[in-house]
């Protein structure tokens, strides 16, 4: 981050967190229920400023799969944004999915993998998928900046159309390598 | 001298509150001993019953108030339930959508696994802890006579609010509301109109 408020122009966001936005907005989400994560910072920034939009910052992810869920019982479409680590805060929230059977979505941005620097990422992170797996989340991923709304759409296809339990893991090559040291 | 407060009848409370709610809230109830006083009261057909997903109650009805902002949506849950998913009042606070009610059946006491004592009897005040999350309405109950401004407020969706009722740690006969998730959602959605999927 810089530190004054005239120096640079906000960067536009990348095409990818575009492509996302536009498929939950195009397939009539209205709640997006989120732990923050630079990868997931524009569709969080479009939510906030769409009125149809209901965004719910959440204090652990788990709240999240309990608030999607609620969303489905009283008519509304929602998805759950989230960062690797959180997947392992919602393991016994996930019954919930299935006890239910709940159509639900998770975006999830990866880390511990690609470039990471953190080593403290990586625990949660190799185990994500197989995480999301053991509790009966079906698992698509997208690496690649051409291929994620595409991902997406097909992951509301499923959970919308077939009722089903899907996430979307958004490969640490997506949001490329995290800068550590601050400049000026 | 200070009175030690009233500890009500959590059935009979129950009751009380879910025969003054109007027609058309929902009600979610935390797992445990608040499923079965809200079933005993009369399975209405806009309740939802978790029997698992500690901690779920409060974010549950949190979306679902988002989703039907025109009807009260009521949290019935317990002490234990509530406090597994404290953050949530932050999570809610946020949002205070005006037609959510959180009542919190606190008898200070864990009862499903053996009557261990909770927080709320180890020094949490719950009606601090939902102030100072931003609900403001927040209000404990120790006396029967209350029921009926908390249903007025129910009604009135005005704001958010926050109840907790002070029980004691009676265990009235178990009254089990159906444990089949998927038929409860279809129905739950039934009667708001709502297909399957």
């Amino acid at each position: 981050m810089m530190g004054g408020m005239n120096e640079t122009p906000v960067p536009a966001p990348p095409s990818w967190q575009e492509d996302v936005f536009a498929a939950l907005k195009n397939r009539g989400i209205q709640q997006i229920a989120y732990v923050p994560d630079a990868g997931h910072s524009h569709v969080i920034d479009e939510a906030r400023r769409d009125p149809g939009i209901h965004d719910v910052v959440l204090t652990t992810e788990e709240e999240g799969v309990a608030v999607v869920s609620g969303a489905w019982l009283g008519g509304q479409r929602a998805v759950l944004l989230m960062q690797s680590s959180g997947v392992g805060n919602c393991v016994n929230m996930f019954s919930l999915l299935e006890m239910g059977r709940f159509p639900f979505l998770t975006l999830v941005t990866m880390r511990g993998e690609y470039a990471e620097f953190n080593p403290w990422q990586g625990p949660m992170g190799r185990t994500t998928g197989q995480a999301l797996e053991l509790m009966g989340v079906t698992v698509l991923r997208a690496d690649y900046p051409d291929e994620v709304g595409d991902t997406v759409e097909a992951a509301l296809d499923s959970v919308f159309g077939a009722g089903e339990r899907v996430a979307v893991l958004l490969g640490q090559k997506l949001i490329g390598r995290k800068k550590w040291e601050r400049n000026g | 001298m200070t009175a030690t407060p009233v500890r009500l009848d959590r059935r009979r409370f129950v009751a009380d509150l879910i025969a003054r709610l109007p027609e058309d809230a929902l009600v979610v109830t935390g797992l445990g001993s608040p499923s079965y006083d809200v079933f005993a009261a009369g399975d209405r057909p806009g309740t939802f019953y978790l029997w698992g997903a500690m901690g779920g109650a409060a974010p549950l009805a949190l979306g679902l108030a988002l989703a039907q902002p025109g009807r009260p949506v009521v949290a019935v849950t317990g002490d234990g339930e509530h406090l597994m998913g404290i953050g949530t009042l932050a999570t809610i606070g946020a949002k205070l959508p005006p037609n959510l009610t959180l009542v919190v059946l606190d008898n200070a006491h864990f009862g499903e696994t053996g009557m261990q004592p909770s927080h709320t009897g180890l020094g949490t005040d719950l009606v601090a802890v939902a102030q100072g999350f931003g609900i403001r309405g927040a209000v404990r109950i120790t006396d029967p006579a209350q029921t009926e401004d908390l249903a007025t407020r129910i009604k009135a969706r005005a704001a958010t609010t926050y109840a907790q009722v002070l029980i004691s740690t009676s265990e009235p006969p178990r009254a089990l509301p159906p444990r089949d998730g998927v038929a409860n959602k279809n129905s739950f959605r039934a009667a708001l109109g709502l297909s399957s999927f």
